[in-house]
């Protein structure tokens, strides 16, 4: 694999820039690499951390099965049927482009504080890219390709599972490493805003306390988690554009 | 294996006397324009067709002349806009009759999918014996030149090997009436002349019915039983031509004297057509 030269080169990079804004900003503000790991294997030993952390990967875990399910459907749904993609799509765009964080107060309101509220919160962040890349990629397949299936005689559920589905799947599969990414910021927004319980919380309490071993510990625990998902994930991805 | 003898049909004479296959009657397709209000688009018609059991017929005609519409219509994969077009005697209408196999004029192969797996999508529907399933895939390899390939993925095929991904997973179904939609569109002119015996082998072995759509004349010329010639937009049918070749014939026959006789006569009757649809019509006598 060509790629991970490179990201070595980053990773080396980004840990010297680190370094060496810790020496120049001093530890007021951040820890250096060494310091943030000896914290986070403290942290990671500590029960209290694995009861935010399974909060956490709870309302994560749901949010994104809601994205994706949801963000699947409609996706089909629209891309399927051009007038309702004709009226929704624009729609889609415009909440897409709005700040979520705008909706908070409502979601708030209709669902509490509480689990409930963080899933949707991150489900919402997540839902419309996989929804627009879905639709996109639903429509974009060629109609060569469903003339096929139709002559051999496939039904609307063989035609979605054999031909629209790994047609799609490169476009798709963007849409939902977009989405993971979004889920997952979405979740830890609505732990840090309003939430007693999970890493968000944890986070934004450290904050409160200005409390940077663990301010630093926690953020180099998600750009970790964040980090390695997203490259696995395009990783797959690429993988899935070398065939088409 | 609807493996008929050959000798049952031996000639384009006893053909003639065989069963009406496909039948199109007065048929039509017009086309909506997308912007509202347009008018339509005649695109073909109207089409008085038969289509014999087991024979070889080419349809040669200008550019945008509506072939590929009519092989939809037969195909089943449009309605017609007025007239009847009849399968085995029962009406289409949209509706997708089985026995028929389609090769597009697009490069249709699934690049999700291996060579072998292409081919083997022709027969997901089918409930066949899976020994019967794997030689009916072998012998369409073999016979497309693509055992070698069988685990590459079309990303790595040229156009024309693409082309015979598509007609394997045609030919592995064994439909009674093959529609080819140019198929060897993306090949030079050697290795047309090839594939063309391939086409007469497996129309031979078949005993299928072959519609096939041409912008060759020569290609028309020696592998077809009759050609249709088709006019400018809307396409209708001009001139249909016997060319007699015994039902044996291979690209040899390019060489005798009656293939330049019919290749003569398909651009005596094209030409003007032609000129029609690039948009200039014959000027001197
Ligand atoms: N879906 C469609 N909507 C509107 N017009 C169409 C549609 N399909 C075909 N046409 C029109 O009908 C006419 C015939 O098209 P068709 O594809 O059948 O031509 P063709 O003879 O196959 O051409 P070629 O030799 O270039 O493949 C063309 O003028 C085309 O613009
Ligand atoms: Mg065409």
């Amino acid at each position: 694999m060509r790629g991970w030269g490179n990201t070595l080169k980053l990773v080396v990079l980004l840990l010297v820039v680190w370094q060496l804004m810790a020496w120049f900003v001093g530890d007021v503000a951040l820890r250096t690499p060494l310091q943030t790991v000896v914290f986070t294997a403290k942290l990671v030993a500590t029960p209290v951390f694995w009861g935010h952390f399974a909060e956490t990967a709870q309302a994560f875990g749901m949010a994104l099965l809601l994205a994706v399910a949801i963000g699947l459907s409609l996706g089909f749904l629209l891309g399927l049927n051009r007038f309702a993609s004709e009226v929704l799509e624009p729609l889609l765009v415009a909440v897409y482009s709005i700040p979520k964080i705008t909706l908070y107060p409502i979601l708030l309101l209709s669902f509490g504080l509480g689990i409930a509220s963080k899933v949707a919160f991150g489900t919402i962040h997540g839902v419309i890219p996989i929804t627009l890349f879905t639709l996109g990629a639903v429509r974009a397949v060629r109609p060569v390709f469903i003339k096929t299936g139709r002559v051999m005689g496939l039904g609307t559920g063989h035609m979605i599972a054999t031909i629209l589905l790994p047609a799609a799947m490169p476009e798709i599969f963007t849409g939902l490493r977009v989405g993971f990414s979004l889920t997952l910021i979405g979740t830890l927004l609505g732990e840090m805003f309003a939430s007693q319980r999970g890493l968000g919380f944890l986070l934004m309490n450290a904050i409160g306390l200005h409390n940077v071993d663990l301010i630093m510990a926690l953020t180099f625990l998600l750009v970790l988690f964040a980090g390695s998902a997203s490259s696995l994930l395009l990783y797959l991805n690429r993988r899935l554009y070398e065939r088409a | 294996m609807t493996m008929r003898a050959t000798t049952a049909m031996p000639s384009v004479a006893t053909a003639a006397r065989a069963q009406v296959q496909v039948s199109l009657r007065a048929v039509d397709k017009e086309f909506n324009r997308t912007g509202r209000g347009g008018e339509a688009i005649h695109a073909l018609g109207p089409i008085d067709l038969e289509l014999r059991q087991g024979e070889f017929f080419a349809v040669v005609g200008p550019s945008g002349c509506g072939k590929s519409t009519l092989l939809e219509l037969v195909a089943g994969l449009s309605t017609a806009t007025r007239g009847e077009v009849a399968f085995e005697g029962r009406p289409i209408k949209g509706r997708i009759p089985d026995g028929v196999g389609v090769v597009f004029q697009e490069d249709a192969s699934f690049p999700w999918l291996s060579v072998r797996d292409n081919i083997a999508f022709g027969l997901r529907r089918m409930k066949i014996d899976p020994r019967e399933r794997e030689r009916r895939i072998d012998s369409a390899l073999a016979m497309m030149g693509l055992t070698a390939f069988a685990q590459s993925y079309p990303a790595q095929l040229s156009g024309g090997m693409r082309q015979r991904v598509c007609i394997a997973r045609t030919l592995v179904t064994e439909p009674r009436l093959i529609l080819l939609d140019e198929p060897f569109g993306a090949l030079d002119q050697q290795t047309r002349l090839l594939m063309g015996d391939e086409v007469l082998n497996l129309w031979r072995k078949t005993g299928a019915t072959v519609f096939l759509i041409t912008h060759a004349l020569d290609e028309a010329a020696m592998l077809a039983d009759r050609i249709g010639v088709m006019s400018a937009r809307p396409g209708r049918l001009i001139d249909i031509i016997e060319t007699g070749w015994s039902r044996d014939r291979d690209s040899r026959i390019v060489q005798e004297e009656a293939f330049g006789a019919i290749t003569a006569r398909l651009w005596r009757s094209l030409r003007s057509e032609s000129l029609k649809s690039i948009g200039k019509p014959e000027a001197g006598p």
